[in-house]
């Protein structure tokens, strides 16, 4: 076991990935001389080079579609986009082109890009810089969506990203980049499952991403009351796992999803939906969610905390399922 | 492990009473093997087993009055050893959780507001799963869920508070129970039935008249050929006659279950027994159309015999998918049933009696005449059905010799 932070791990994934394929290069803004908006890429230009490692205009259309033709051309691109709000200018290279060239050239034309991005709120960096669209992706058939929310993904998701024939876009949680964790020596290259995180019997907390951490410390709050609370961190945002979250959601009889993306329409608006499809008479208590509350992000630090999810919501959440009010 | 559970013997049991177990613990059991005589408030019935194994633990003393639902005994499956199975160690209620130690941010605690009354009852859909299994009525149970819904666990405790202690000592057989009570129970047990048909059964009525004059002559004939112990009564006829006519009319013959429902591929002919001492029992004969009348005049003898000595056995109480009543003997001319659920129709039949009949010709002469009725779930079938139903029937009874 190493222990190393999120942005540590994430570093090494890209050292490892520029190290072991000649094909692999990686994109974006400031990712070069500045080292990466988060520090992520620091030093990388250094040791593989402006051709490997490039800084591109503040063109997020522009980039993002050259990393599609770069794809298409043969090469493995890691394309880093500051955060998830400035992608909407991409979309229409993910949504129209990268997502669909497979299936359009019958499949002739795989497009093996890898789309990182910041997500998520909880820095005071205001409305713009602080939201969330999970769902939104992770609604478009043709890509890959994947929330690395441990040190151990972060360092072993980019690998099988690369590997996978179609776009898959990489989320991480900005609040995530300084957590620290122990990594086992050894990789896993799964992008397919979801993972359980804490065993319980009482409550499924189903998460993913900056909500994780959350989620684990409302678990434990839980458990000093006394609630047996089961943690699965859904990983993988697109295609969803729901064998793991029925399984969980069988075994525990009473779900909470906690979900950073806005309530409505949001991805725990979709797993609710089908464990109410595939799950409902093994269901104790009706589905239950912790979202962000429908407002742009707020800046200030008070007004932020309240509109975000936070373990104390989680936890009155749960209980509130158990029908015990305090 | 199996469980072997008290089965529902029909829509006007709720409970039963373990009166005999017929296989002892470590002896095998094949299916369709008699495992249990339970007393149902009409009748001591013989309850079957319909997985094979080995009797393993019997869960349930002898005289212990339990819900439907409740698993009376274990058996291992085929090819398991006690000694495999053994370390199973029974449920225990859990001990209640440690108060809370750690100071939470106060929220208001969310009030706790009663179902208002004439709303739906909050049940949770595990909870109702499993009350339907183990047959406990949700409304009487007191919900600690979210909204005061009742929860698994509230059905689940129910069940354990109204299970009374195993009793160890030999109580009263059905047989020795004053009549009077049994007499009482049954009368309220039919109450019970009747009662919910009439309230969740829209009823529609037919009624036909139909010449009996082929199917007597023939009756006649071949009772002729019979020694006198093994004479057919119309009885029989009747009801094959009704077996083959419900094959046009396959929304007669059935279970209504989840609103919905469910045809039968064959007829297991429910046949109204009075009993003696008062009351009625409606076990039946399975796969009526596919018996010949010789077979199913001695199943109807043994069938009234056993249930006037009060031994059923457990798929005759729980399988029937229609009733067939005839009030004949008695004398009346028809007779317009009450439909016992989950089935959707009883046919009736009428005393047999020489009436003024005209025939195809506009001839008027003298007729033996039966009036055939049909009480059906208009839930599941119109009055047209029905009334193609009767006219097979009558169909039918022209040509006895083809039943």
């Amino acid at each position: 076991m190493t222990r190393m932070s999120y942005r540590d791990a994430m570093r090494q994934a890209h050292r490892e990935a520029l190290a072991a394929d000649p094909r692999v290069f990686l994109m974006g803004e400031d990712v070069g001389l500045y080292g990466g908006t988060y520090a992520v890429t620091k030093g990388l230009l250094d040791e593989f080079g402006p051709q490997r490692v490039r800084d591109t205009p503040l063109s997020e259309l522009a980039f993002v579609g050259a990393g599609v033709g770069a794809a298409l051309g043969g090469m493995r691109p890691i394309v880093e986009v500051m955060t998830v709000n400035f992608s909407l200018l991409a979309l229409d290279a993910i949504v129209n082109t990268a997502a669909l060239y497979r299936h359009m050239s019958g499949g002739q034309f795989p497009v093996p890009l890898v789309i990182r991005m910041a997500t998520g709120a909880g820095r005071q960096v205001a409305a713009q810089h602080s939201h969330s669209f999970e769902n939104w992706y992770a609604s478009i058939p043709g890509i890959r969506v994947l929330a690395p929310g441990t040190v151990a993904d972060a360092r072993d998701m980019l690998v099988p990203a690369l590997a996978h024939p179609d776009p898959v876009v990489i989320f991480e949680h900005a609040q995530l980049y300084n957590m620290e964790g122990e990594v086992p020596e050894e990789r896993s290259a799964d992008i397919r499952s979801a993972a359980v995180r804490r065993p319980g019997s009482m409550v499924s907390l189903v998460t993913y991403g900056g909500s994780l951490p959350k989620t684990l410390e409302a678990a434990e709050a839980l458990a000093a009351e006394g609630i047996d609370a089961e943690v699965v961190d859904l990983r993988v945002l697109r295609p969803l796992d729901m064998d793991t979250v029925l399984a969980s959601a069988r075994k525990c009889r009473r779900v909470v999803v906690v979900d950073e993306t806005w309530r409505s329409g949001s991805l725990a608006a979709e797993v609710m939906a089908r464990i109410a499809e595939s799950a409902f008479y093994d269901l104790d208590a009706p589905l239950a969610r912790v979202c962000t509350e429908e407002v742009p992000i707020p800046y200030a630090k008070h007004l932020e905390d309240a509109a975000l999810p936070q373990p104390a919501k989680i936890v009155a959440a749960a209980r509130t399922l158990l029908g015990r009010s305090r | 492990m199996i469980e072997f559970k008290l089965p529902s013997l029909g829509a006007d049991m709720d409970e039963g009473k373990l009166l005999e177990w017929k296989v002892k613990p470590g002896e095998p059991v094949k299916r369709g093997q008699v495992v249990a005589v339970v007393d149902t408030s009409k009748a001591a019935v013989e309850v079957e087993s319909w997985q094979e194994g080995t009797m393993h633990e019997q869960l349930v003393g002898i005289g212990t009055t339990v819900p439907v639902g409740t698993v009376l005994a274990t058996l291992l499956e085929p090819g398991v050893t006690a000694e495999a199975a053994a370390p199973q160690p029974r449920p225990q209620p859990q001990a209640p959780p440690a108060a809370p130690t750690v100071v939470a941010p106060p929220a208001p605690p969310p009030p706790a507001i009663p179902a208002p009354a004439g709303e739906r009852k909050a049940v949770s859909p595990a909870a109702r799963v499993r009350a339907r299994e183990l047959g406990v009525d949700v409304d009487q149970v007191a919900g600690t869920g979210l909204r005061g819904a009742v929860t698994l666990e509230d059905v689940e405790k129910a069940v354990r508070a109204a299970k009374p202690p195993a009793v160890a000592a030999k109580p009263p057989t059905a047989a020795s129970k004053p009549t009077a009570d049994r007499t009482a129970e049954m009368r309220k047990a039919i109450g019970a039935a009747m009662g919910r048909s009439k309230r969740e059964i829209p009823h529609y009525y037919l009624a036909e008249t139909i010449p009996m004059e082929r199917a007597a002559a023939w009756l006649a004939r071949e009772n002729g050929k019979r020694p006198v112990t093994e004479r057919l009564l119309m009885g029989a006829v009747q009801l094959k006659a009704v077996a083959l006519a419900l094959a046009k009319t396959p929304e007669l013959n059935g279970f209504w279950a989840e609103g919905a429902f469910r045809p039968s591929a064959s007829v297991h002919a429910g046949v109204a027994i009075s009993i003696r001492q008062g009351g009625l029992i409606a076990p039946c004969i399975h796969d009526v159309e596919r018996k010949g009348i010789a077979e199913i005049m001695r199943d109807l003898a043994d069938l009234v015999a056993r249930a006037r000595s009060g031994s059923l056995r457990s798929s005759e109480m729980s399988d029937p998918t229609i009733t067939v009543t005839n009030l004949g003997e008695t004398g009346v001319e028809a007779v317009y049933g009450v439909i016992y659920p989950p089935q959707v129709a009883l046919v009736g039949f009428g005393r047999i009696e020489v009436r003024p009949w005209v025939d195809g010709e506009g001839g008027l002469r003298a007729m033996p005449l039966a009036t055939a009725t049909l009480s059906a779930d208009h839930r599941v079938s119109d009055g047209i059905r029905g009334a193609r139903f009767l006219a097979e029937l009558r169909e039918r009874l022209q040509h006895p010799e083809e039943l």
